[in-house]
C-alpha cells in the first residue's frame, strides 16, 4: 500500500507536493460528505483521470489496492453481520475507502519523498512554538520511508537464517537477532548522517537560500 | 595534512589504540590489520566521528574535538555497508541530502547532483529506489554521496569487502582516479600495492609503516 515514487514525465508529477496533498484532503472531505455511492464514484473517476494523466501503469497501481480492499471488505463485512447492515452499505463503505486509498497511492507515486519531506518540514514549522524541531521531524519521515524496505529485508534474512538452522516459527529467535541488527544499523546510520554533514544541533535552523 | 598526537582510545575499559602519533601527508594511504586491530577506530578518529580518549587529531590544523564540523566538511567518510549510509529512497534525492545539510543554494545542489550522476554512471538510476539496486550500485551511490560534497580527504572503511569481483574493480578504478587524498582501511592487499604508504596495525599499535612493497609482505608474514 502507498508505493514509492515512480518517475514519469507528466503534469501530475510536476505539480507541487502541497497542491497534491491539499487536493487529496479536499476530495477526502467531499467523499465523506457526499451521500451513498456518489462520493466513491466521484473519487474513483478523479482517481482514474489522475492515473491516466500521470502515465502510471494501471496494473501496478491497482495491485497496491488489493490488500487494503480485502481488509476493508472483511472489516465492513463483519460490521454488517454484527450490526445488521446490508451488503449495499458494506459495498459503498469499501468503495469509498478504496477510492481514497487509490488517490493517496497516486499522490505518493507521483511525489518525490524529498518534496514531501520539504512540505512536511514547512508544516512542522508551525509547531515550532511548542518545541517541535521541523528539520528533525522531516528527517525522521524520510528515514522511515527509506528504511521500511530495508527492515523487510532484515526480517527475511533473519528468518532464512533461522530456517536454515531448523527453527521454523519462534518469535524470540526472530526478535533477538533482529533487534541486534536494528540497533547496529541505527548506530551506523547515526555515524553516516554525521559524516555526510547532518548536524543535529543545527537541524532546527531553516535555510533561506534553499528555495 | 592529518596529524595524530599521542592518541589513545578505549571503549569503556577496553583499550583499542595505544599512544599513536602519525603525520599523514601522502595522497594514497592504506590502513591494514586483522579484525579488532583498531583500524576502523583509527579511521573514525580521522574525521571526528569518534573523539580520542587522550591525545589530539588535527586536519589541516583543525582539531577534531573543537572544530568537528569544519573537519567533517574536509574529510568525507565511506562506510563498509552502503545500506546504512543511504538516507533517501531514490538515488537523486540521496545525492542531494548532504548538500542540503550543508545548506547550499538550490541551483548549486542541482548542478552538483547532475554532475555526480553523470560522473559516477548513476544517471540511468536517477529516480530508482536505492533498495532495488545491487550491492555494487549501492556502494557506488554511497561513494558518490560523499564525493558530491567535494571533500579534500576521503576515508574508505573496507569499501570492497561486500562486493563481487566486477564491482570491486569498478570501485578500485574510481579510487585511483580521485584527485583527493585517499585513506583506505582494507583487507584487500592487491588494491593497495600502488599506494604511497601502508600502515599495519596490531592490537592498537602501528607495527609496520612505509611503502606497501615493504609493509604488505611484513603484514603477510605477521599473519603467519
Amino acid at each position: 500500500m502507498l508505493g514509492l515514487y515512480l518517475h514519469r514525465e507528466s503534469p501530475v508529477h510536476r505539480l507541487p507536493a502541497g497542491a497534491k496533498l491539499g487536493g487529496l484532503l479536499l476530495v477526502t472531505v467531499a467523499v465523506l460528505a457526499l451521500p451513498g455511492a456518489w462520493g466513491a464514484l466521484t473519487a474513483g473517476l478523479i482517481g482514474a483521470a489522475v492515473l491516466v494523466a500521470a502515465r502510471l501503469p494501471a496494473g501496478r497501481v491497482l495491485a497496491e489496492l488489493r490488500a487494503p480492499v480485502v481488509m476493508l471488505t472483511l472489516l465492513f463485512g463483519f460490521q454488517a453481520l454484527l450490526a445488521g447492515g446490508g451488503w449495499e452499505e458494506t459495498a459503498v463503505a469499501v468503495a469509498r475507502f478504496a477510492a481514497l486509498i487509490l488517490l493517496a497511492t497516486l499522490v505518493t507515486l507521483t511525489t518525490r519523498v524529498m518534496d514531501m519531506v520539504d512540505l512536511f518540514e514547512r508544516l512542522f514549522g508551525l509547531l515550532r512554538p511548542v518545541g517541535v524541531n521541523p528539520a528533525k521531524m522531516a528527517l525522521m519521515l524520510a528515514l522511515t520511508i527509506r528504511f521500511i524496505p530495508l527492515l523487510g529485508e532484515q526480517v527475511r534474512e533473519v528468518r532464512m537464517a533461522q530456517r536454515a538452522r531448523g527453527v521454523e516459527r519462534n518469535i524470540a529467535a526472530l526478535f533477538v537477532p533482529l533487534l541486534v541488527k536494528i540497533l547496529t544499523m541505527a548506530d551506523d546510520l547515526t555515524a553516516a548522517l554525521e559524516a555526510r554533514g547532518y548536524d543535529p544541533a543545527d537541524a532546527g535552523t531553516k535555510n533561506s537560500t534553499q528555495r | 595534512m592529518i596529524e595524530l598526537r599521542s592518541i589513545t582510545h578505549a571503549y569503556g575499559e577496553r583499550p583499542v589504540l595505544h599512544d599513536l602519533s602519525l603525520r599523514l601527508t601522502e595522497r594514497r594511504i592504506a590502513i591494514l590489520g586483522g579484525n579488532g586491530s583498531g583500524k576502523s577506530t583509527l579511521a573514525r578518529l580521522l574525521n571526528g566521528l569518534i573523539l580520542p580518549t587522550a591525545g589530539t587529531v588535527a586536519v589541516d590544523g583543525l582539531d577534531t574535538r573543537s572544530d568537528g564540523r569544519a573537519v567533517r566538511q574536509r574529510v568525507g567518510f565511506v562506510f563498509q555497508n552502503p545500506d546504512t549510509q543511504i538516507v533517501y529512497p531514490t538515488v537523486e534525492e540521496d545525492l542531494a541530502f548532504g548538500l542540503k545539510a550543508r545548506k547550499l543554494p538550490k541551483d548549486e545542489i542541482a548542478r552538483r547532483v547532475a554532475g555526480a550522476l553523470e560522473r559516477y554512471g548513476l544517471d540511468r538510476y536517477r529516480h530508482q529506489p536505492a533498495h532495488q539496486m545491487s550491492g555494487g550500485e549501492k556502494q557506488l551511490l554511497a561513494i558518490a554521496g560523499v564525493l558530491v560534497l567535494e571533500p579534500a580527504y576521503v576515508i574508505f572503511d573496507e569499501p570492497t569487502t561486500l562486493l563481487d569481483l566486477r564491482n570491486r574493480r569498478k570501485v578500485i578504478e574510481l579510487l585511483r582516479g580521485l584527485p583527493q587524498t585517499v585513506i583506505v582501511v582494507t583487507h584487500d592487499l592487491d588494491m593497495v600495492r600502488d599506494f604511497d604508504r601502508a600502515l599495519v596495525l596490531e592490537d592498537g599499535r602501528v607495527v609496520a609503516d612505509g611503502p606497501p612493497a615493504e609493509t604488505v609482505p611484513a603484514y603477510i608474514e605477521r599473519l603467519g
